[in-house]
């Protein structure tokens, strides 16, 4: 242990702990850019120096480790004026648009300048860094001109996500973060997972807005709005909101909904609860008939273009299943447009997810027919917490509604979802009933739990073992991967979801660190354990319903030109 | 004045390519000592007192003394032959002259730490020092001085080349790692320092070309002998650069402790044409310029120091009468803003806006408080900047303004 001395308080800690997080315990925030929970330190923004007794020069209180006996003084003047100076060197190379950047009041630059109370005038006059906003993703829009070259982003991409698509490029004053070559955003091998946006301070790597076009359709007559909402969203959106992380908020979430004047709410648990259902037969399928194992989850779509492009000889792995929203865009066109009596076309599908890659999804041609597409628009949590806000509604204060029948109704299976490990929790519940025929006493497997770590755990289902793994981020994603293509993988099915801690920590959430997903995700479990009657996919009536209707089993012919997909070789995208 | 040829004794005489001829002249004879008795050489090297030449000037041997506590399956001695500092030459001398000395060097540093790979990470712009060391490196392995069972013991210990595109940061030590690992040049964050984890994680010597031709010249005349040379804080010989409008320039052998003057007038020949003295820049692109005031200063670390000069890598630049010192600090500011590599926000942001406003100088718009401003932004970038590049980039700016400051109200002109 070290004793540490910061502006005359002393505190003990860790050896080796930084500067930075020893004095929040003696009560010191000391602002930080580069700085990252999730991440390495970086030590390059130097917006955090300090001076430190016997050290020739100031030092960044984010990187250095302290030592017994160390004193610390954050508010020398030559601390101040340094952190001062360097704050006006980044204004002076930023935009002064905040009014109306999609970041105010949700900026990490804008916070400092407000807790520093910098208002002196800038003494240099403003450069436009880089070439000029990157449209071209459907999912990330890249607006150089606001990095603050903080490196944030590539950490997320490289070290999270192993993609690189993120680099700096040109050197001194030149400095941004770009793709290789400078190429637009949708011609790299960026995943869209968003990682990068959650890990961006400032607006140089937003959420491609869909806002407009979602309250386009909303005020269009002709148009009657069908939307589904993720599992993640009720989790999150309140935290969006301004409420404090994992509140849940299903009923008020479906209110505001409504008064925005969307005609229908759905819940995709209910195609979460129709995606075990197909995934599941598909693996006891392919289990009983020597096809190809492991099968491996296909919910994530940012983790199938990942696979597509990185591991297009291994797609024959991949469940044929769409993702709920993919199945859920399906049954509003194909299905739930007849039953109000309506064209396709006249209904507007609209999604609301966790997920700024499942904005590339929609667009998928796989998933549309005739000329449109089953999901005609995404909006993220994020962007939904806009559309309330910007609705004048005050969502602390609304009531509770359900969601509308008849693809109201998931169970607790659907939920999980939600989370790193659910679709295998999800699926095991369901399929061990099936092929046991014997109600399963202890529905929770808890093994297959957990946020960071790749987790992987034998089950035994009849006279069957499986063996499972569950992973999240797509650099774990790709150790699996490695070893399903040496062909050293001995697992029967594995979970893989791009983002970190899965939907939960996905890219159109707010602003992630782990401790906030670490709360979601407990709430999410709140809500499979105590809030849902049914937990188990197959015995959710809608489900039920729902195959009667159509007249099919899960896996049959109609179910299967509905319910699947294909997939493309990628291989061949710059990386 | 006669040169002092310590170093550079076999520079012209030997075939630089030939082991062998290296051998005849008592090569390698430091590398046998070493051998004989490898716990010893650390510390022969710190009782010689020896400095690092690359311009910091950290004591050699407690350097190594790191490296050789630190538990590891593999340790690496790393050359820095970058010399990526305007107006420095002497790196590529030794390199293309003698390149067994420092081939001779670097395999006792190997022994004394228990390194069997050294790296000389050689500066882009030397391709045809390149061509000679891959030359001489063929001829020590086939001669056994270097590879496996060196010089009939069971010691190993080869060397590999590497090269950058050619950015001066990469003489920054620890982007010099990152360059070597095939990365973007840019430092590292200290600490952790190399001695504990350097190239690719694992504890590694760097040393300056001319740090470690000294080394075996050091265990062959013994650690007295070396600190009876030069001045007892900077002890041994130096090779100067002598550059900028001097009559005699070129790299030059002299103990340390000789005067700038000597240098200048006796080696130099003064500035051509008879042309007066006005200023001069020591210590590389980012030392201080100062005024002819400073010409009795002895060419030591510590003297340098105190005069408020800098010892560096032992360059001088001298600038005469007919310079202008705003052109002068335009085109140093150019240069380290071109040359940041763009990580810490200091030297990225600080040194374009330094150029802005020596520009305005330039143009005559420049303002008392554009020289304040100079001022200001310079101390932050001296005392925040990641690496010595933001640190020192603004020196000779700072220190042209404190000696010149009414050229820069004139409008520049002079």
């Amino acid at each position: 242990m070290a004793k540490v001395t910061i502006d005359g308080i002393v505190v003990e800690v860790e050896n080796g702990t930084t500067v930075l997080k020893a004095a929040e315990k003696a009560g010191v925030k000391i602002p930080r850019l580069c700085y990252h929970p999730d991440q390495d330190v970086k030590g390059n923004c130097r917006i955090c120096v300090v001076e430190i007794e016997g050290q020739r020069l100031l030092q960044p209180a984010c990187a250095y480790p302290v030592s017994d006996g160390m004193v610390v003084h954050t508010n020398t003047a030559r601390a101040r004026k340094a952190r001062y100076n360097i704050l006006e060197l980044i204004l002076a190379h930023h935009p002064a648009d905040c009014l109306h950047c999609i970041r105010n009041h949700n900026c990490e630059l804008q916070q400092i300048v407000e807790d520093m109370s910098f208002t002196r005038e800038i003494r240099y006059p403003y450069h436009e860094r880089g070439t000029g906003l990157d449209y071209s993703s459907p999912s990330i829009t890249r607006d150089p001109a606001k990095c603050i070259v903080c490196d944030r982003c590539s950490w997320a991409c490289t070290h999270f996500q192993s993609c690189n698509v993120l680099t700096k490029t040109n050197r001194g004053f030149e400095t941004y973060l770009t793709t290789e070559y400078d190429r637009p955003m949708a011609e790299t091998a960026c995943t869209t997972c968003g990682q990068c946006i959650q890990a961006c301070p400032v607006a140089a790597l937003t959420i491609h807005d869909d806002t407009t076009d979602a309250w386009k359709a909303i005020n269009d007559k002709n148009l009657t709005v069908v939307a589904q909402v993720a599992p993640a969203v009720r989790v999150n959106i309140a935290e969006a909101l301004g409420e404090d992380p994992g509140t849940i908020s299903t009923g008020r979430l479906v209110t505001a909904m409504k008064m925005m004047g969307i005609d229908y709410v759905f819940d995709t648990d209910f195609t979460a609860d129709l995606t075990i259902m197909e995934e599941g037969t598909e693996f006891l399928h392919r289990l009983t008939n020597g096809g190809c194992l492991p099968l491996i989850t296909s919910c994530s779509p940012g983790w199938v273009k990942f696979c597509e492009t990185w591991y297009p000889d291994q797609l024959a792995h991949l469940s044929t299943a769409k993702s709920p929203q993919g199945m859920f865009g399906a049954v509003i066109k194909e299905y739930f447009a007849k039953k109000i009596g309506k064209r396709p076309q006249e209904v507007f599908s609209l999604s609301v997810m966790p997920c700024t890659a499942k904005k590339y999804e929609a667009k998928r041609p796989e998933l549309g027919r005739d000329g449109y597409q089953d999901v005609d628009c995404v909006v993220t949590v994020q962007e939904l917490a806009q559309m309330i806000r910007s609705a004048n509604i005050d969502f602390s204060k609304l009531p509770d509604t359900m969601f509308d029948a008849p693809f109201g109704l998931g169970s607790g299976a659907g939920v999980i979802f939600g989370a790193s490990g659910g679709v295998m929790e999800a699926a095991l519940r369901t399929v061990h009933e099936i092929v046991t025929g014997k109600v399963l006493e202890d529905i929770d497997f808890k093994q297959v739990r957990g946020l960071r770590d790749t987790r992987e755990a034998t089950i035994t289902i009849g006279d069957l073992d499986v063996k499972v793994c569950i992973t999240s981020g797509l650099a774990n994603a790709r150790m699996i991967m490695d070893l399903v293509r040496a062909g050293k993988a001995d697992y029967q099915f594995i979970e893989i979801m791009a983002c970190p801690g899965g939907c939960i920590g996905g890219g159109g959430n707010p602003y992630r660190d782990w401790t906030k997903v670490e709360k979601r995700n407990a709430a999410t479990y709140i809500i499979d354990a105590e809030q849902c009657p049914i937990r188990q996919s197959h015995k959710n009536p809608a489900i039920q319903e729902f195959y009667k209707d159509l007249g099919v089993k899960p896996g049959e012919e109609i179910a299967h030109k509905l319910f699947h997909t294909n997939y493309a070789d990628r291989g061949n995208l710059p990386k | 004045m006669e040169e002092y040829k310590f170093l550079t004794y076999n520079v012209g005489k030997l075939n630089p390519v030939s082991a062998t001829e290296y051998a005849t002249v008592g090569g390698y004879a430091g590398l046998k000592i070493a051998l004989a008795n490898p716990s010893a050489v650390i510390q022969t090297i710190k009782d010689s007192g020896l400095r690092g030449r690359g311009g910091a000037g950290f004591p050699t041997g407690m350097k190594w003394t790191f490296v050789r506590n630190t538990e590891a399956d593999q340790k690496y001695i790393v050359c820095n032959a970058d010399e990526g500092e305007p107006g420095t030459n002497k790196d590529r001398i030794l390199m293309a002259e003698v390149p067994n000395l420092l081939f001779e060097g670097m395999a006792i540093a190997g022994v004394a730490v228990g390194a069997t790979k050294g790296y000389i990470y050689l500066r882009a712009e030397y391709p045809y020092v390149k061509e000679i060391l891959l030359k001489a490196l063929d001829d020590a392995r086939i001669r056994h001085f270097l590879g496996k069972n060196v010089m009939g013991s069971d010691f190993d210990f080869d060397i590999e080349i590497r090269s950058g595109a050619g950015a001066y940061v990469c003489g920054e030590e620890t982007a010099l790692l990152e360059s070597i690992e095939g990365k973007r040049g840019e430092p590292r964050y200290k600490p952790p320092f190399p001695g504990v984890q350097g190239l690719w994680g694992k504890p590694t010597v760097i040393n300056n070309v001319e740090t470690l031709c000294n080394i075996p010249m050091i265990l062959c005349m013994g650690a007295d002998f070396f600190k009876a040379l030069g001045t007892p804080q900077t002890t041994g010989t130096k090779l100067f650069t002598l550059c900028g409008n001097i009559k005699n320039p070129g790299v030059y052998e002299f103990q340390t402790g000789i005067t700038m003057r000597e240098l200048f007038e006796d080696v130099g020949g003064g500035c051509p044409n008879g042309k007066k003295l006005k200023a001069i820049q020591c210590g590389g692109a980012s030392g201080p310029i100062v005024g002819t005031d400073k010409l009795d200063t002895k060419m030591s670390i510590e003297d340098c120091n105190a005069a408020g000069a800098n010892f560096g890598a032992g360059d001088l630049m001298f600038i005469d009468e007919d310079q202008g010192i705003v052109d002068l600090c335009e085109n140093l500011m150019e240069f380290f803003e071109e040359e940041s590599c763009g990580k810490c926000t200091p030297c990225r942001e600080g040194n374009f806006r330094l150029l802005e406003l020596v520009r305005k100088f330039k143009d005559g718009t420049g303002t008392e408080t554009d020289l304040d401003t100079i001022e200001d932004l310079a101390s932050t970038m001296m005392d925040a900047s990641l690496c010595g590049l933001g640190q020192a980039s603004p020196i000779p700016l700072v220190s042209a303004i404190k000696y010149f400051r009414n050229e820069f109200l004139e409008g520049g002109n002079y």
